[in-house]
């Protein structure tokens, strides 16, 4: 669908932290369906780009259209657009207080005010997708951390929104939670879901991303289809730090 | 050496403390000098009250605190005084949350006028004695904005207390995890929502153990009003004295009465942190 809008685009956007340059004249944009992947070494800028998509950073000059929405500082329209892009942290952010039913239905039924027999519905739905229906009535600090990280999941899909934001959702698990939680996301990506993903699962990447994008010191250094980026990107930059991570 | 040392040591078993310290720390010999001090302390009082010529009046304070005549049972001044006490302490500690919550808000609201003010407030209140507020609120507020002695009391102690409620509302607030914060904006919560269902309700087990302390504190400093003589307990107390000079076992009676009270409200506070703590 190449005469298609993009739905998140970013057109020269610079981000200062006090004198720190995070983000350097960035330019980039993602198209409805569409899965990204961005990877880079630390303090690359990568979070700081993904949390811009939602507010949860403003960036400084250039300009930020979400879903035909601009964002700003300030805007006014933030928080209706929040519901339009689900994000999923690295630390999960269950809200510690409510039951795992609670957590996927207080955004249902407080933000988009549907009632609250139609959102268990819903919620129960997403649980049964994310594999986990049985832990409904529990708190988050009875699951393990990858069964909590796919109620995070199931949480962002129950906004329904249109866009999913991942920044490094399995950098905090442990190993052998790390797949339980990348079957979830392989399963979101080929059901045509936009995603965001932050994340150094490679295996993951190769597998279901549309374009890749390598990331370092707040530049966006390379942009490829995966084929390309993975055989022959075209900066040394990128070519080290693949060699680095993908040696083990 | 010192390494050394815990190797060498290793399977032998503990030391036993030295003999004198098991004696002193032993059960009986722990409640004979308990009671030995305590005793004194009673003994001591009573010879000096003898020494004085004090004439001790125990059977004249229980009409005081009820009295059951032909009209029926009737509580007596130092009970109504106590009625007095819990109100105004009670509607003052209501006034200071509101008061305090606002305050604290105000502060973290990232306005820069908003914190100025919260941050005068604060320190105004804080570096003036209580005793002072009490004669601002009655002597120039009063006559000012014409209200009466008991309505001065109760702006007085909330003002007072507001300044601590709304440090610890803030503490409160800000031992949330910030990604709390962020999970919540990410579902698209606006500012209300995010307080209302997520910050607030993880905050109030943080807030429980000092907002206690701070009733507590709450009914005890109510007892400085009797400088503007509001009927409560203190002052009903200082009456009674003043009409038949018996200091001892007035104060004696008020003291226990306070005592008793903020026993029964620390032990509810336990246990509504009890509470807390389970579901959470």
């Amino acid at each position: 669908m190449p005469n298609e809008l993009p739905i998140i685009e970013f057109e020269s956007v610079d981000k200062f932290y006090g004198k720190f340059h995070a983000l350097k004249n960035v330019s980039i944009s993602v198209n409805p369906g569409e899965r990204m992947v961005i990877c880079g070494p630390s303090g690359s800028g990568k979070s700081t780009l993904i949390r811009c998509i939602n507010g949860l950073e403003s960036h400084n000059s250039g300009k930020l259209t979400v879903d035909g929405v601009e964002v700003f500082e300030g805007s006014k329209n933030i928080i209706k657009l929040r519901q339009e892009i689900g994000m999923v942290f690295q630390q999960f952010n269950l809200f510690p207080h409510l039951t795992v039913l609670e957590n996927l239905t207080i955004g249902p039924i407080k933000v988009r005010k549907i009632s609250k027999s139609e959102s268990e519905v819903m919620a129960r739905k997403y649980l049964e997708r994310v594999h986990i229906p049985e832990q409904a009535e529990k708190y988050p600090a009875e699951l393990s951390g990858g069964q909590q990280q796919r109620v995070a999941i199931a949480r962002s899909l129950c906004m329904e929104s249109k866009i999913l934001l991942f920044d490094e959702p399995t950098s905090a698990l442990d190993p052998e939670m790390i797949n339980e939680v990348l079957d979830v996301m392989v399963e979101l990506a080929e059901s045509g879901m936009t995603m965001v993903c932050v994340t150094h699962e490679m295996g993951f990447a190769r597998k279901v991303a549309d374009t890749m994008v390598f990331m370092d010191e707040g530049k966006i250094i390379e942009v490829a289809p995966p084929e390309k980026f993975f055989s022959k990107p075209d900066s040394n930059r990128c070519r080290e730090f693949l060699e680095q991570i993908l040696e083990h | 050496m010192k390494a050394n040392d815990s190797i060498s040591l290793k399977g032998l078993p503990v030391r036993r403390p030295p003999v004198l310290n098991r004696f002193l720390s032993s059960t009986p010999v722990s409640v004979v000098i308990y009671c030995f001090i305590v005793g004194a302390i009673l003994y001591s009082s009573f010879t000096g009250a003898q020494s004085m010529g004090y004439n001790w009046q125990w059977y004249q304070i229980p009409k005081y605190i009820y009295s059951y005549t032909e009209d029926g049972f009737q509580f007596g001044e130092l009970m109504l005084g106590l009625w007095k006490t819990i109100t105004l302490s009670f509607s003052a500690f209501l006034l200071a949350m509101g008061i305090g919550l606002l305050v604290a808000l105000l502060r973290l609201s990232g306005l820069i006028i908003g914190t100025k003010v919260a941050i005068c407030f604060l320190e105004f209140v804080r570096n003036v004695p209580l005793l002072v507020l009490v004669y601002l609120f009655y002597y120039v507020l009063g006559p000012v904005f014409k209200y009466d002695r008991y309505t001065a009391s109760i702006l007085c102690l909330a003002v007072y207390h507001s300044a601590l409620i709304s440090e610890i509302l803030r503490a409160g607030i800000n031992a949330v995890a910030q990604g709390q914060w962020e999970a919540a904006k990410s579902i698209g919560m606006n500012k209300t929502q995010m307080y209302r269902y997520i910050i607030l309700p993880q905050s109030i087990r943080f807030m429980l153990p000092p907002m206690t302390g701070e009733v507590v504190h709450m009914v005890k400093s109510s007892a400085i009003v009797s400088v503007i003589a509001v009927a409560e307990l203190t002052t009903l107390g200082q009456n009674i004295i003043s009409d038949t000079y018996m200091a001892f076992e007035i104060w004696f009676t008020i003291a226990i009465i306070y005592m008793i009270v903020i026993l029964i409200l620390s032990i509810g506070a336990s246990q509504v942190e009890k509470r807390y703590t389970v579901t959470n």
